[in-house]
């Protein structure tokens, strides 16, 4: 969601790094740099304006490491502040009083509130363990209490409509006793969606939010949302005093600024982001995912979960555990770039990877994945576990049995070289409390 | 209806035209002028690009023409809306295939175009192609009972293409004068989900030749700067005739379906307002910009 705004800043780092010291002029440079990429990417205008100025004012501020290169504190610098306003406040749901537990929903019109609805019943119910109750107040939309219906069964999660009332407030308070009654642990309430600018709808909502008394109220957001995001978030803050956000199709390709100006102007944390197209696409809101997302690492572990509509469950988290140890070997390489090749959009895919290890446009191509296949084919079993003993003769015997050259061999074996090494620093910087790691940044 | 255009628009205008107001007729831009517009260009959601372009353009334009910076606004935002396409002739049945991501407003849009045409006279009829998400065809058939127009749909997890095809096929063989069909939302980075749509569009086409001859694609007003990749990639999927912006009653710019438009050379053709039925208009781009930018 962030890759454009990754490119850039590793862009801007590259050339950064290559200088001696941080000074006030390269630091404006890549400030610009930043400023720009973060309106491309859909931040509010006012928002990376004070985001750079805060930055550079770090930078200049001398809150730096000695131990590190002047790209890197840079880079530092951006990310520890870009968790930080991701990351205000919690990112749980919070349930202090008696149950039912009232979840409110709440947004403008297709922003994915009654998806999100079911699919947070789907989540507490395996995550928590929760009993919900689906309610559907959305009385506007045409269907939308049969959208709901079907989804409440998808989810496994209990349903409360009245279609012979029209005022969502007494169908609200009426879901209430309901859920005492039949013993639901939480209610979701869904309403209609409706504009920021509605007073006559934004005072019903605010009628039924004092009806059912939520102990959390959640605005729906549109990961897709341009600098309207500010004056959405900010009047639906006013009028009903949300307590998060749901951010949805954050599995959209490469924006989602909107994630950084909601935190920013409300300081409410978002508490979930939503993706896919099923009942189980909520996940738990990660902001230093994000955050490194953004600053050029990539996004593995989103790799992984996009890998897993071309394998199970099992498999994926196979992968997650040797990439995390470091025992990636060139079997698996083979086989995950059979699975990408079935996962359709290569590009998609290679952009979910740091930048330093993205391969140039040139060779995304996946007829050289076909030839990366075929080398590794060419390989014996132990030759592919540790590539190490591949000498020369071997090389040969590799690229004439692949039909490929010794120098394609060697480049390959390199690549993988490179991409443990990345691994290894990954893992080793998130110990040494660097958070994240920062690969391929400096070469 | 123009009247009413103008009126859903003003707040639209007024944020920009109250920043603006501070320096209009002032003639020569001097800097903080210029500044406040870039702010005001980008919180349109005009987007980086197209804002340099216009901050670069703008002050030769005013002093060569000889414009105050309102008036040079306006004519170099219209100077980078494409044309509208002319209309394909005029087929019967006309078919218009409706297609964007999740919740940008297709099945509205759908009553509404289906609507207008009704009230030209119209024979027309709908067809919900979405049979992915939980209760779309009830949205559509109970839109069709309000509007009184006939509807097609079928059970969800029917394959779109064969509800499509059997639309088509029944209003040609019907009579009908015009063709809405509505698609599932989805997400023009999922590969997969986007061969379904081409699919769809081919699937049409074997049913009426030369048919869908219209393919629009809906956005929401509230759109990022994410619009231009939505389109390219629905674009890479099936030949996009036009846009329809949707939700332009807020406090939505509609800047970033703009900037679409001027990159890839599709023209908006509808934009929509308010919840009713009735609330959509034909584009003018004129009107369009004017509103936007206060005159």
């Amino acid at each position: 969601m962030f890759d454009r705004l990754a490119e850039r800043l590793s862009e801007t780092f590259r050339t950064l790094s290559g200088r001696g010291v941080l000074t006030e002029g390269n630091i404006s440079d890549a400030m610009r740099e930043i400023r720009r990429a973060l309106l491309e990417a859909d931040v509010n205008f006012k928002v990376a304006g004070r985001f750079v100025s805060e930055a550079t004012e770090k930078a200049l501020g001398g809150k730096v490491l000695k131990s590190l290169t002047p790209g890197q504190q840079v880079i530092k610098i951006v990310h520890d502040q870009l968790v930080e306003l991701l990351a205000s406040g919690s990112s749980s749901l919070h349930f202090t009083g008696s149950p039912p537990h009232v979840v409110l929903l709440c947004g403008l019109q297709g922003s994915g509130k009654t998806t999100t609805a079911a699919r947070l019943a789907w989540w507490l119910a395996r995550k928590k363990n929760r009993r919900s109750l689906l309610v559907a107040c959305d009385l506007q939309r045409p269907a939308a209490i049969d959208q709901l219906e079907v989804m409440a069964k998808k989810a496994g999660a209990g349903f409360y409509c009245n279609r012979a009332v029209s005022d969502p407030v007494l169908v609200a308070r009426e879901a209430i006793n309901q859920a005492r009654l039949q013993q639901y642990d939480t209610v979701i309430v869904d309403t209609a969606g409706r504009l920021h600018v509605d007073q006559e709808l934004m005072d019903e909502l605010v009628r039924v939010r004092d009806a059912v008394k939520p102990e959390e109220i959640l605005l729906v957001l549109d990961g897709l949302t341009g600098q309207d995001a500010v004056n959405v978030a900010v009047k639906f803050q006013e009028r009903t005093g949300f307590t998060g956000s749901v951010l949805t199709k954050m599995d959209g390709d490469s924006r989602g600024g909107a994630a950084l100006s909601f935190a920013a102007v409300t300081g409410r944390p978002i508490k979930f982001v939503g993706v896919g197209e099923g009942i189980e696409g909520l996940e738990a809101f990660d902001a230093e995912r994000l955050a490194g997302r953004i600053l050029g690492m990539g996004d593995v572990v989103g790799l992984v979960e996009k890998a897993q509509e071309g394998y199970d469950h099992q498999e994926a988290l196979k992968l997650e555990k040797k990439l995390k140890n470091n025992d990636f070997t060139l079997e698996d390489f083979a086989t995950q770039m059979k699975k990408i090749r079935k996962m359709g959009s290569l590009g998609d895919i290679l952009a979910m990877l740091p930048a330093g290890m993205r391969p140039a446009e040139a060779d995304m191509d996946t007829a050289s994945f076909g030839r990366m296949e075929a080398i590794i084919g060419s390989m014996t079993p132990q030759e592919r576990r540790r590539p190490e003993v591949i000498n020369g003769s071997r090389r040969k015997r590799i690229a004439m049995g692949s039909g490929t050259r010794v120098s394609e061999v060697n480049r390959l074996l390199s690549q993988f070289r490179d991409m443990k090494k990345m691994m290894k620093r990954m893992k080793s910087m998130k110990r040494s409390g660097i958070r994240g790691g920062l690969p391929g940044l400096f070469r | 209806m123009k009247q009413g255009l103008s009126e859903k628009l003003k707040k639209s205008r007024d944020a920009l035209a109250g920043r603006l107001a501070s320096f209009f007729g002032k003639g020569v831009p001097n800097a903080a002028d210029m500044a406040m517009l870039e702010e005001a260009l980008l919180e349109a959601d005009l987007g980086w690009k197209l804002t340099e372009k216009v901050m670069t353009d703008l002050p030769a334009l005013c002093s060569k023409q000889g414009l105050g910076l309102r008036e040079g606004l306006a004519v170099v935002l219209r100077g980078m809306l494409p044309a509208n396409a002319d209309p394909p002739g005029d087929p019967r049945p006309l078919v218009t295939m409706i297609v964007g991501v999740n919740g940008s407003g297709k099945t509205t849009t759908v009553a509404r175009l289906a609507a207008m045409e009704k009230a030209r006279g119209f024979k027309t009829l709908m067809a919900c192609a979405d049979t992915f998400r939980a209760a779309a065809g009830e949205q559509l058939a109970l839109w069709g009972t309000r509007l009184d127009i006939p509807v097609v749909t079928r059970p969800e997890g029917t394959d779109p293409g064969a509800v499509a095809f059997d639309a088509v096929a029944s209003a040609v063989a019907r009579g009908f004068d015009r063709v809405f069909v509505d698609t599932a939302g989805r997400l023009p980075n999922r590969k997969g989900l986007l061969d379904e749509l081409s699919k769809v569009h081919r699937v049409i086409g074997k049913s009426m030749e030369g048919a869908p001859h219209r393919v629009l694609l809906v956005l929401d007003g509230s759109v990022g700067q994410n619009a231009l990749q939505q389109a390219g990639g629905f674009a890479s999927a099936v030949p996009l005739t036009g846009l329809v912006i949707t939700k332009l009653d807020g406090t939505a710019k509609g800047g970033a379906v703009f900037a679409m438009a001027h990159e890839l050379g599709i023209p908006i053709v509808f934009i929509g307002t308010g919840e009713g039925g009735g609330d959509m208009s034909v584009f003018d781009p004129v009107e369009f910009t004017g509103a936007l930018v206060g005159l």
